[in-house]
């Protein structure tokens, strides 16, 4: 296998890699979101015993990290890979993907602990970020409980930043410098190309000027009508069916955790306040596990 | 006699636990053997990023077989009760013996307890201590039940003798165990079988595993340093650095990289701390300079190109990290040359306590003692504010944000661009000090004012609000900063009553607590240091017990006067004075402190005391306007001869009952002298 050149065909490898391995491939969810963790597709089908493997590029969101696309490898958008499988035994997974690459004669892999812990979330789980000649390349967890729940069996999540798994395959210094389509294309376009004023822009909105009384009153909107939906009759009146309207009200929570990354890149949440958002976040994290656990998709009924 | 190899093969386990976990297998083994009665001449455990290994020497082949004898019930008792013991016992009738007892005859059962294999003990045990092991934090994997640190993959367990090696059958969670292991994970993934310890180790070595931990770090460091010095550079030691590393590798390969030019105008703080967090790089400095140039990492595989691939990648790593708090170092120099009043505004926004407001309220409270202090300290008031008022403002800085642990460094950094003055920087690096016992304690003036009004606003405000520690919960830490006040009084010798600091005003109704938990803290502190216990009651029984530095210099004297024969006979002397004296109150219901008239001394032993205690008691009245506790403990001492004398040669009780009665004041006087320097009263012995 030849070495790849682009930002994209690295996503495409993945993408053909895992379909291989047989997970399903899916696409982003269409919403702000932190990490890939936060995609239905990982925190609530890791609940329930039903087996489970998925794979997905996902555009994560962290508004504090933005650097005016001037730190060659932050940024405050930037998109993750997520595989979620279920049960997760062993590891040896991650290898024969680096196998893919070639890579393996002269590259130092390590394991370094790392105990994975979502307070939004209610989850944790134990595992390691994966270093690659010093570079974290990846994530992988074993997840042991999500939304205050028990996992059972265990699910494996291995998360990749995207671009610094690039940047260190296509030995570029600058995200901004990185080709993201073929260098030999007829346009050729770069990371910075499509990235660079973006990032500007965000990081400026994030830090200075983003309108905190209504990121506030979006945080205080989104809470309420989650539990608004949870607290619904499972019964339809309608249609007669029980319906329970988990990713509805789970869509709203993951609106309300965005928000409050958001009042805290404006650095107006205190440090005792911080603790009291991530728990309003992690009660609506909790409800949404409590209500998916008494749905088919998580093997109940 | 046998040898016994176990080892618990796993996914990576965390570098901080790997030598407390062997050590638990260690134990949790041996002493599971040992219970059920096999024991063994010496025991090692080993550890690796995967492997737990236990290796123990002559292992006895089985347990002995033990007698034991078991009284029973009497003969003729009834038949329920002799069933019952039967069954209790696992005999029969025609096992038991009757003999005579006190009371008649009695059932003996005579029971053998016939021993076990070792085989069967180990399997037993292993499977126990697997099931039981205290990881600090464990997890469960695919749909098994059986938590482990990591997923637990192999168990190899062999009972071993000259002739042969055996494998122990132990099967938990469907695991195996067995004869075979498997090498380094990249360069030597293949399973293999090994027949004992040597064997073991032996081959794990050509599988490309150092199994001692002690022998990695050993190779790490001999060769970092190797490389440093043939460049002329000095590798930076960092033990607990050294230990990590180790626990990360199985195969060590040492490779010196290089700082970029960019980020050598860094701190070399955040150079080092940055390297070490992120990177766990230990530092090299220029042997001549001593400026942080390079760097080593520690690699755990071994390439055709030497590594050089994986140092271009770890420098590559480095630079965009240091890129990073470069960006923070430059936007915080900004911040700081323009007066750093941002991030003063953004403190008003961060809570210190509920109760007790934000951290600017707090910093305004820490910035008015420290101008009250100063004086005491030496330290001009105005700078002692100022800097106070601006010690904590790193706290909002972009650095310290990232790297917590740099607080206050970052703080003089930035207090120095700001044009403060080396004064004030200091106390912005050193007001947090002393953190621990072993904590430096900083003595510029500046400084000090700034450290102990740091703490003493911490303590008076928790107090204020009512969240004293308890028990072992000390969540603010102010048992540490209580410590740290005494130490700061005593290491700079300050003449600080703290009544003038902890007034009911500031502190409510927990004034006095407060106090008693200062002098508590001494006494300790001072315990520490030699003191009698005692010896440090006497004291805080005296005036002026707020001033911690001149009860501790009270504390000293008396507990150096009572080494000598003098002051210790001296004691004995006051303790019969006192007792006579107090009895003698007691019985005829008056205070005999009107003053002994000299007329009516009898005697030379008499007299001799009258003019000690006159002259003792000037000595130690001037002694003590210096507080020379010293010079007044001494002079104390020097009654013990008139003391001694004058109980061995007058009769306190006389007949004249106006001579007792003067005899009882003289008494009085002596009470009175000796307690004006420590209350002897509270001594033991």
């Amino acid at each position: 296998m030849n070495t790849p050149k682009s930002f994209q065909e690295i996503i495409l490898r993945l993408q053909t890699y895992w379909a291989e391995q047989g997970c399903a491939i899916l696409q982003p969810y269409d919403m702000e979101v932190g990490a890939g963790t936060f995609h239905p597709a990982t925190t609530l089908r890791a609940l329930g015993p039903k087996p489970w493997a998925a794979a997905y590029v996902q555009p994560s969101r962290r508004p504090t990290d933005g650097r005016y696309g001037e730190n060659p490898n932050r940024l405050q958008h930037y998109y993750q890979y997520q595989v979620l499988i279920k049960p997760m035994i062993y590891i040896y997974k991650i290898f024969t993907w680096v196998k893919a690459f070639h890579v393996m004669a002269l590259h130092d892999i390590r394991f370094v602990e790392d105990d994975w812990e979502s307070p939004t979330l209610g989850a944790w789980g134990l595992g390691w970020e994966v270093w690659c000649d010093g570079m974290e390349v990846s994530q992988f967890t074993y997840f042991q409980q999500v939304g205050g729940h028990d996992c059972h069996p265990i699910s494996g999540e291995l998360t990749y930043g995207l671009e610094r798994l690039a940047m260190y395959v296509l030995g570029v210094d600058h995200v901004m410098a990185m080709p993201f389509n073929d260098p030999s294309a007829t346009i050729p376009l770069t990371y910075g190309d499509i990235f660079k004023q973006t990032e500007e822009e965000y990081a400026r909105w994030n830090f200075d000027v983003a309108n905190t009384e209504v990121l506030l009153r979006q945080f205080e909107e989104a809470e309420a009508e989650c539990k608004n939906i949870l607290a619904q009759d499972h019964m339809d009146p309608k249609t007669g069916k029980r319906i329970i309207m988990v990713h509805p009200a789970y869509d709203q929570c993951i609106k309300a955790s965005h928000m409050f990354n958001l009042l805290d890149a404006r650095g107006i949440i205190s440090v005792t306040e911080r603790q009291a958002y991530i728990g309003r976040v992690r009660t609506l994290a909790t409800k949404c596990a409590d209500a998916f656990v008494q749905t088919a998709a998580a093997g109940a009924v | 006699m046998a040898d016994l190899l176990i080892e618990l093969f796993s996914e990576e386990v965390p570098a901080d636990l790997q030598a407390q976990a062997a050590e638990n297998l260690k134990k949790l083994m041996t002493d599971g053997m040992v219970d059920a009665g096999l024991t063994y001449a010496s025991a090692a455990a080993f550890h690796t990023p995967r492997r737990l290994t236990l290796a123990v020497e002559g292992l006895l082949d089985a347990s002995p077989t033990v007698q034991e004898e078991r009284k029973g019930p009497k003969v003729g008792a009834p038949e329920q009760a002799i069933q019952g013991f039967l069954r209790g016992a696992s005999v029969t009738m025609a096992d038991l013996e009757i003999r005579d007892d006190k009371k008649g005859q009695v059932y003996f059962a005579k029971i053998t307890k016939p021993g076990r294999t070792a085989t069967e003990i180990v399997a037993d045990t292993l499977e126990f201590t697997i099931r039981n092991f205290p990881w600090p934090k464990s997890m469960r994997w695919g749909s098994g039940s059986l938590r482990w640190v990591r997923p637990l993959q192999s168990i190899l367990c062999l009972l071993s003798n000259e002739t042969e090696a055996q494998i122990v059958p132990v099967k938990v969670d469907g695991i195996s165990a067995s004869n075979v292991t498997r090498g380094h994970r990249f360069m030597a993934p293949d399973s293999f079988v090994v027949n004992g310890f040597d064997d073991y180790e032996t081959k794990l070595k050509r599988a490309k595993v150092i199994l001692r931990a002690e022998e990695r770090s050993a190779a790490i460091w001999q060769d970092a340093t190797n490389q440093a010095f043939a460049l002329g550079y000095d590798l930076v030691e960092d033990s607990s650095l050294l230990v990590e590393v180790s626990g990360l590798v199985e195969w060590p390969v040492v490779l010196l990289g290089q700082i970029d030019n960019d980020f050598l105008g860094l701190p070399p703080e955040v150079l080092k701390t940055s390297m070490r967090e992120h990177q766990k790089f230990f530092s090299v400095s220029n042997a001549k300079t001593g400026r942080i140039e390079r760097f080593v990492t520690v690699a755990n595989v071994e390439t055709v190109d030497q590594g050089a691939t994986i140092l271009k990648g770890n420098q590559k790593v480095l630079a965009a990290r240091l890129a990073d708090a470069k960006f923070f170092w430059e936007n915080d120099l900004r911040e700081a040359k323009a007066g750093m009043l941002k991030w003063q505004i953004t403190l008003n926004n961060v809570t210190f306590h509920n109760k007790l407001g934000s951290q600017s309220e707090r910093i305004k409270r820490i910035a008015a003692l420290a101008y009250k202090l100063a004086p005491v300290v030496g330290a001009d008031a105005d700078m002692a504010e100022k800097a106070a008022l601006i010690a904590k403002a790193d706290l909002s800085s972009e650095m310290v944000y990232e790297f917590p642990e740099l607080q206050g460094l970052m703080g003089r950094y930035y207090a120095l661009e700001a044009g403060m003055g080396l004064d004030i920087a200091m106390a912005c690096e050193e007001h947090y000090a002393p953190l621990g016992p072993s904590d430096n304690v900083p003595t510029a003036p500046v400084s000090v004012a700034v450290a102990l009004a740091d703490k003493l606003d911490m303590l008076i405000g928790f107090w204020a609000i009512n969240e004293k520690p308890t028990g072992s919960k000390d969540p603010f830490a102010l048992r540490r900063a209580a410590l740290g006040v005494i130490r700061l009084i005593m290491e700079n010798q300050l003449a600080l009553p703290l009544a003038g600091i902890l007034t009911p005003a500031d502190v409510g109704a927990g004034a006095t607590d407060l106090l008693g938990f200062f002098q508590d803290r001494l006494k300790g502190f001072l315990r520490d240091q030699g003191l009698r216990y005692d010896v440090i009651d006497a004291c805080i029984a005296m005036p002026g017990n707020d001033d911690l530095a001149l009860l501790a210099k009270r504390a000293q004297a008396l507990q150096a006067v009572l080494a000598t024969d003098d002051g210790e006979n001296l004691i004995q002397g006051f303790k019969r004075a006192n007792n006579i004296l107090s009895q003698a109150e007691d019985k005829d219901g008056v205070e005999y402190s009107y003053g002994a008239d000299i007329k009516l001394a009898e005697g030379d032993v008499e007299l001799v005391l009258f003019a000690a205690l006159d002259d003792v008691d000037a000595q130690i009245k001037l002694a003590m306007d210096t507080q020379d506790f010293s010079t007044a403990m001494v002079a104390m001492a020097t009654l013990r001869s008139p003391i001694d004398a004058f109980f061995d040669g007058v009769k306190i009780n006389a007949d004249s009952a106006m001579i007792r009665r003067n005899r009882l004041n003289l008494l009085s006087r002596i009470r009175i002298i000796c307690l004006s320097v420590a209350d002897l009263s509270k001594l033991e012995g």
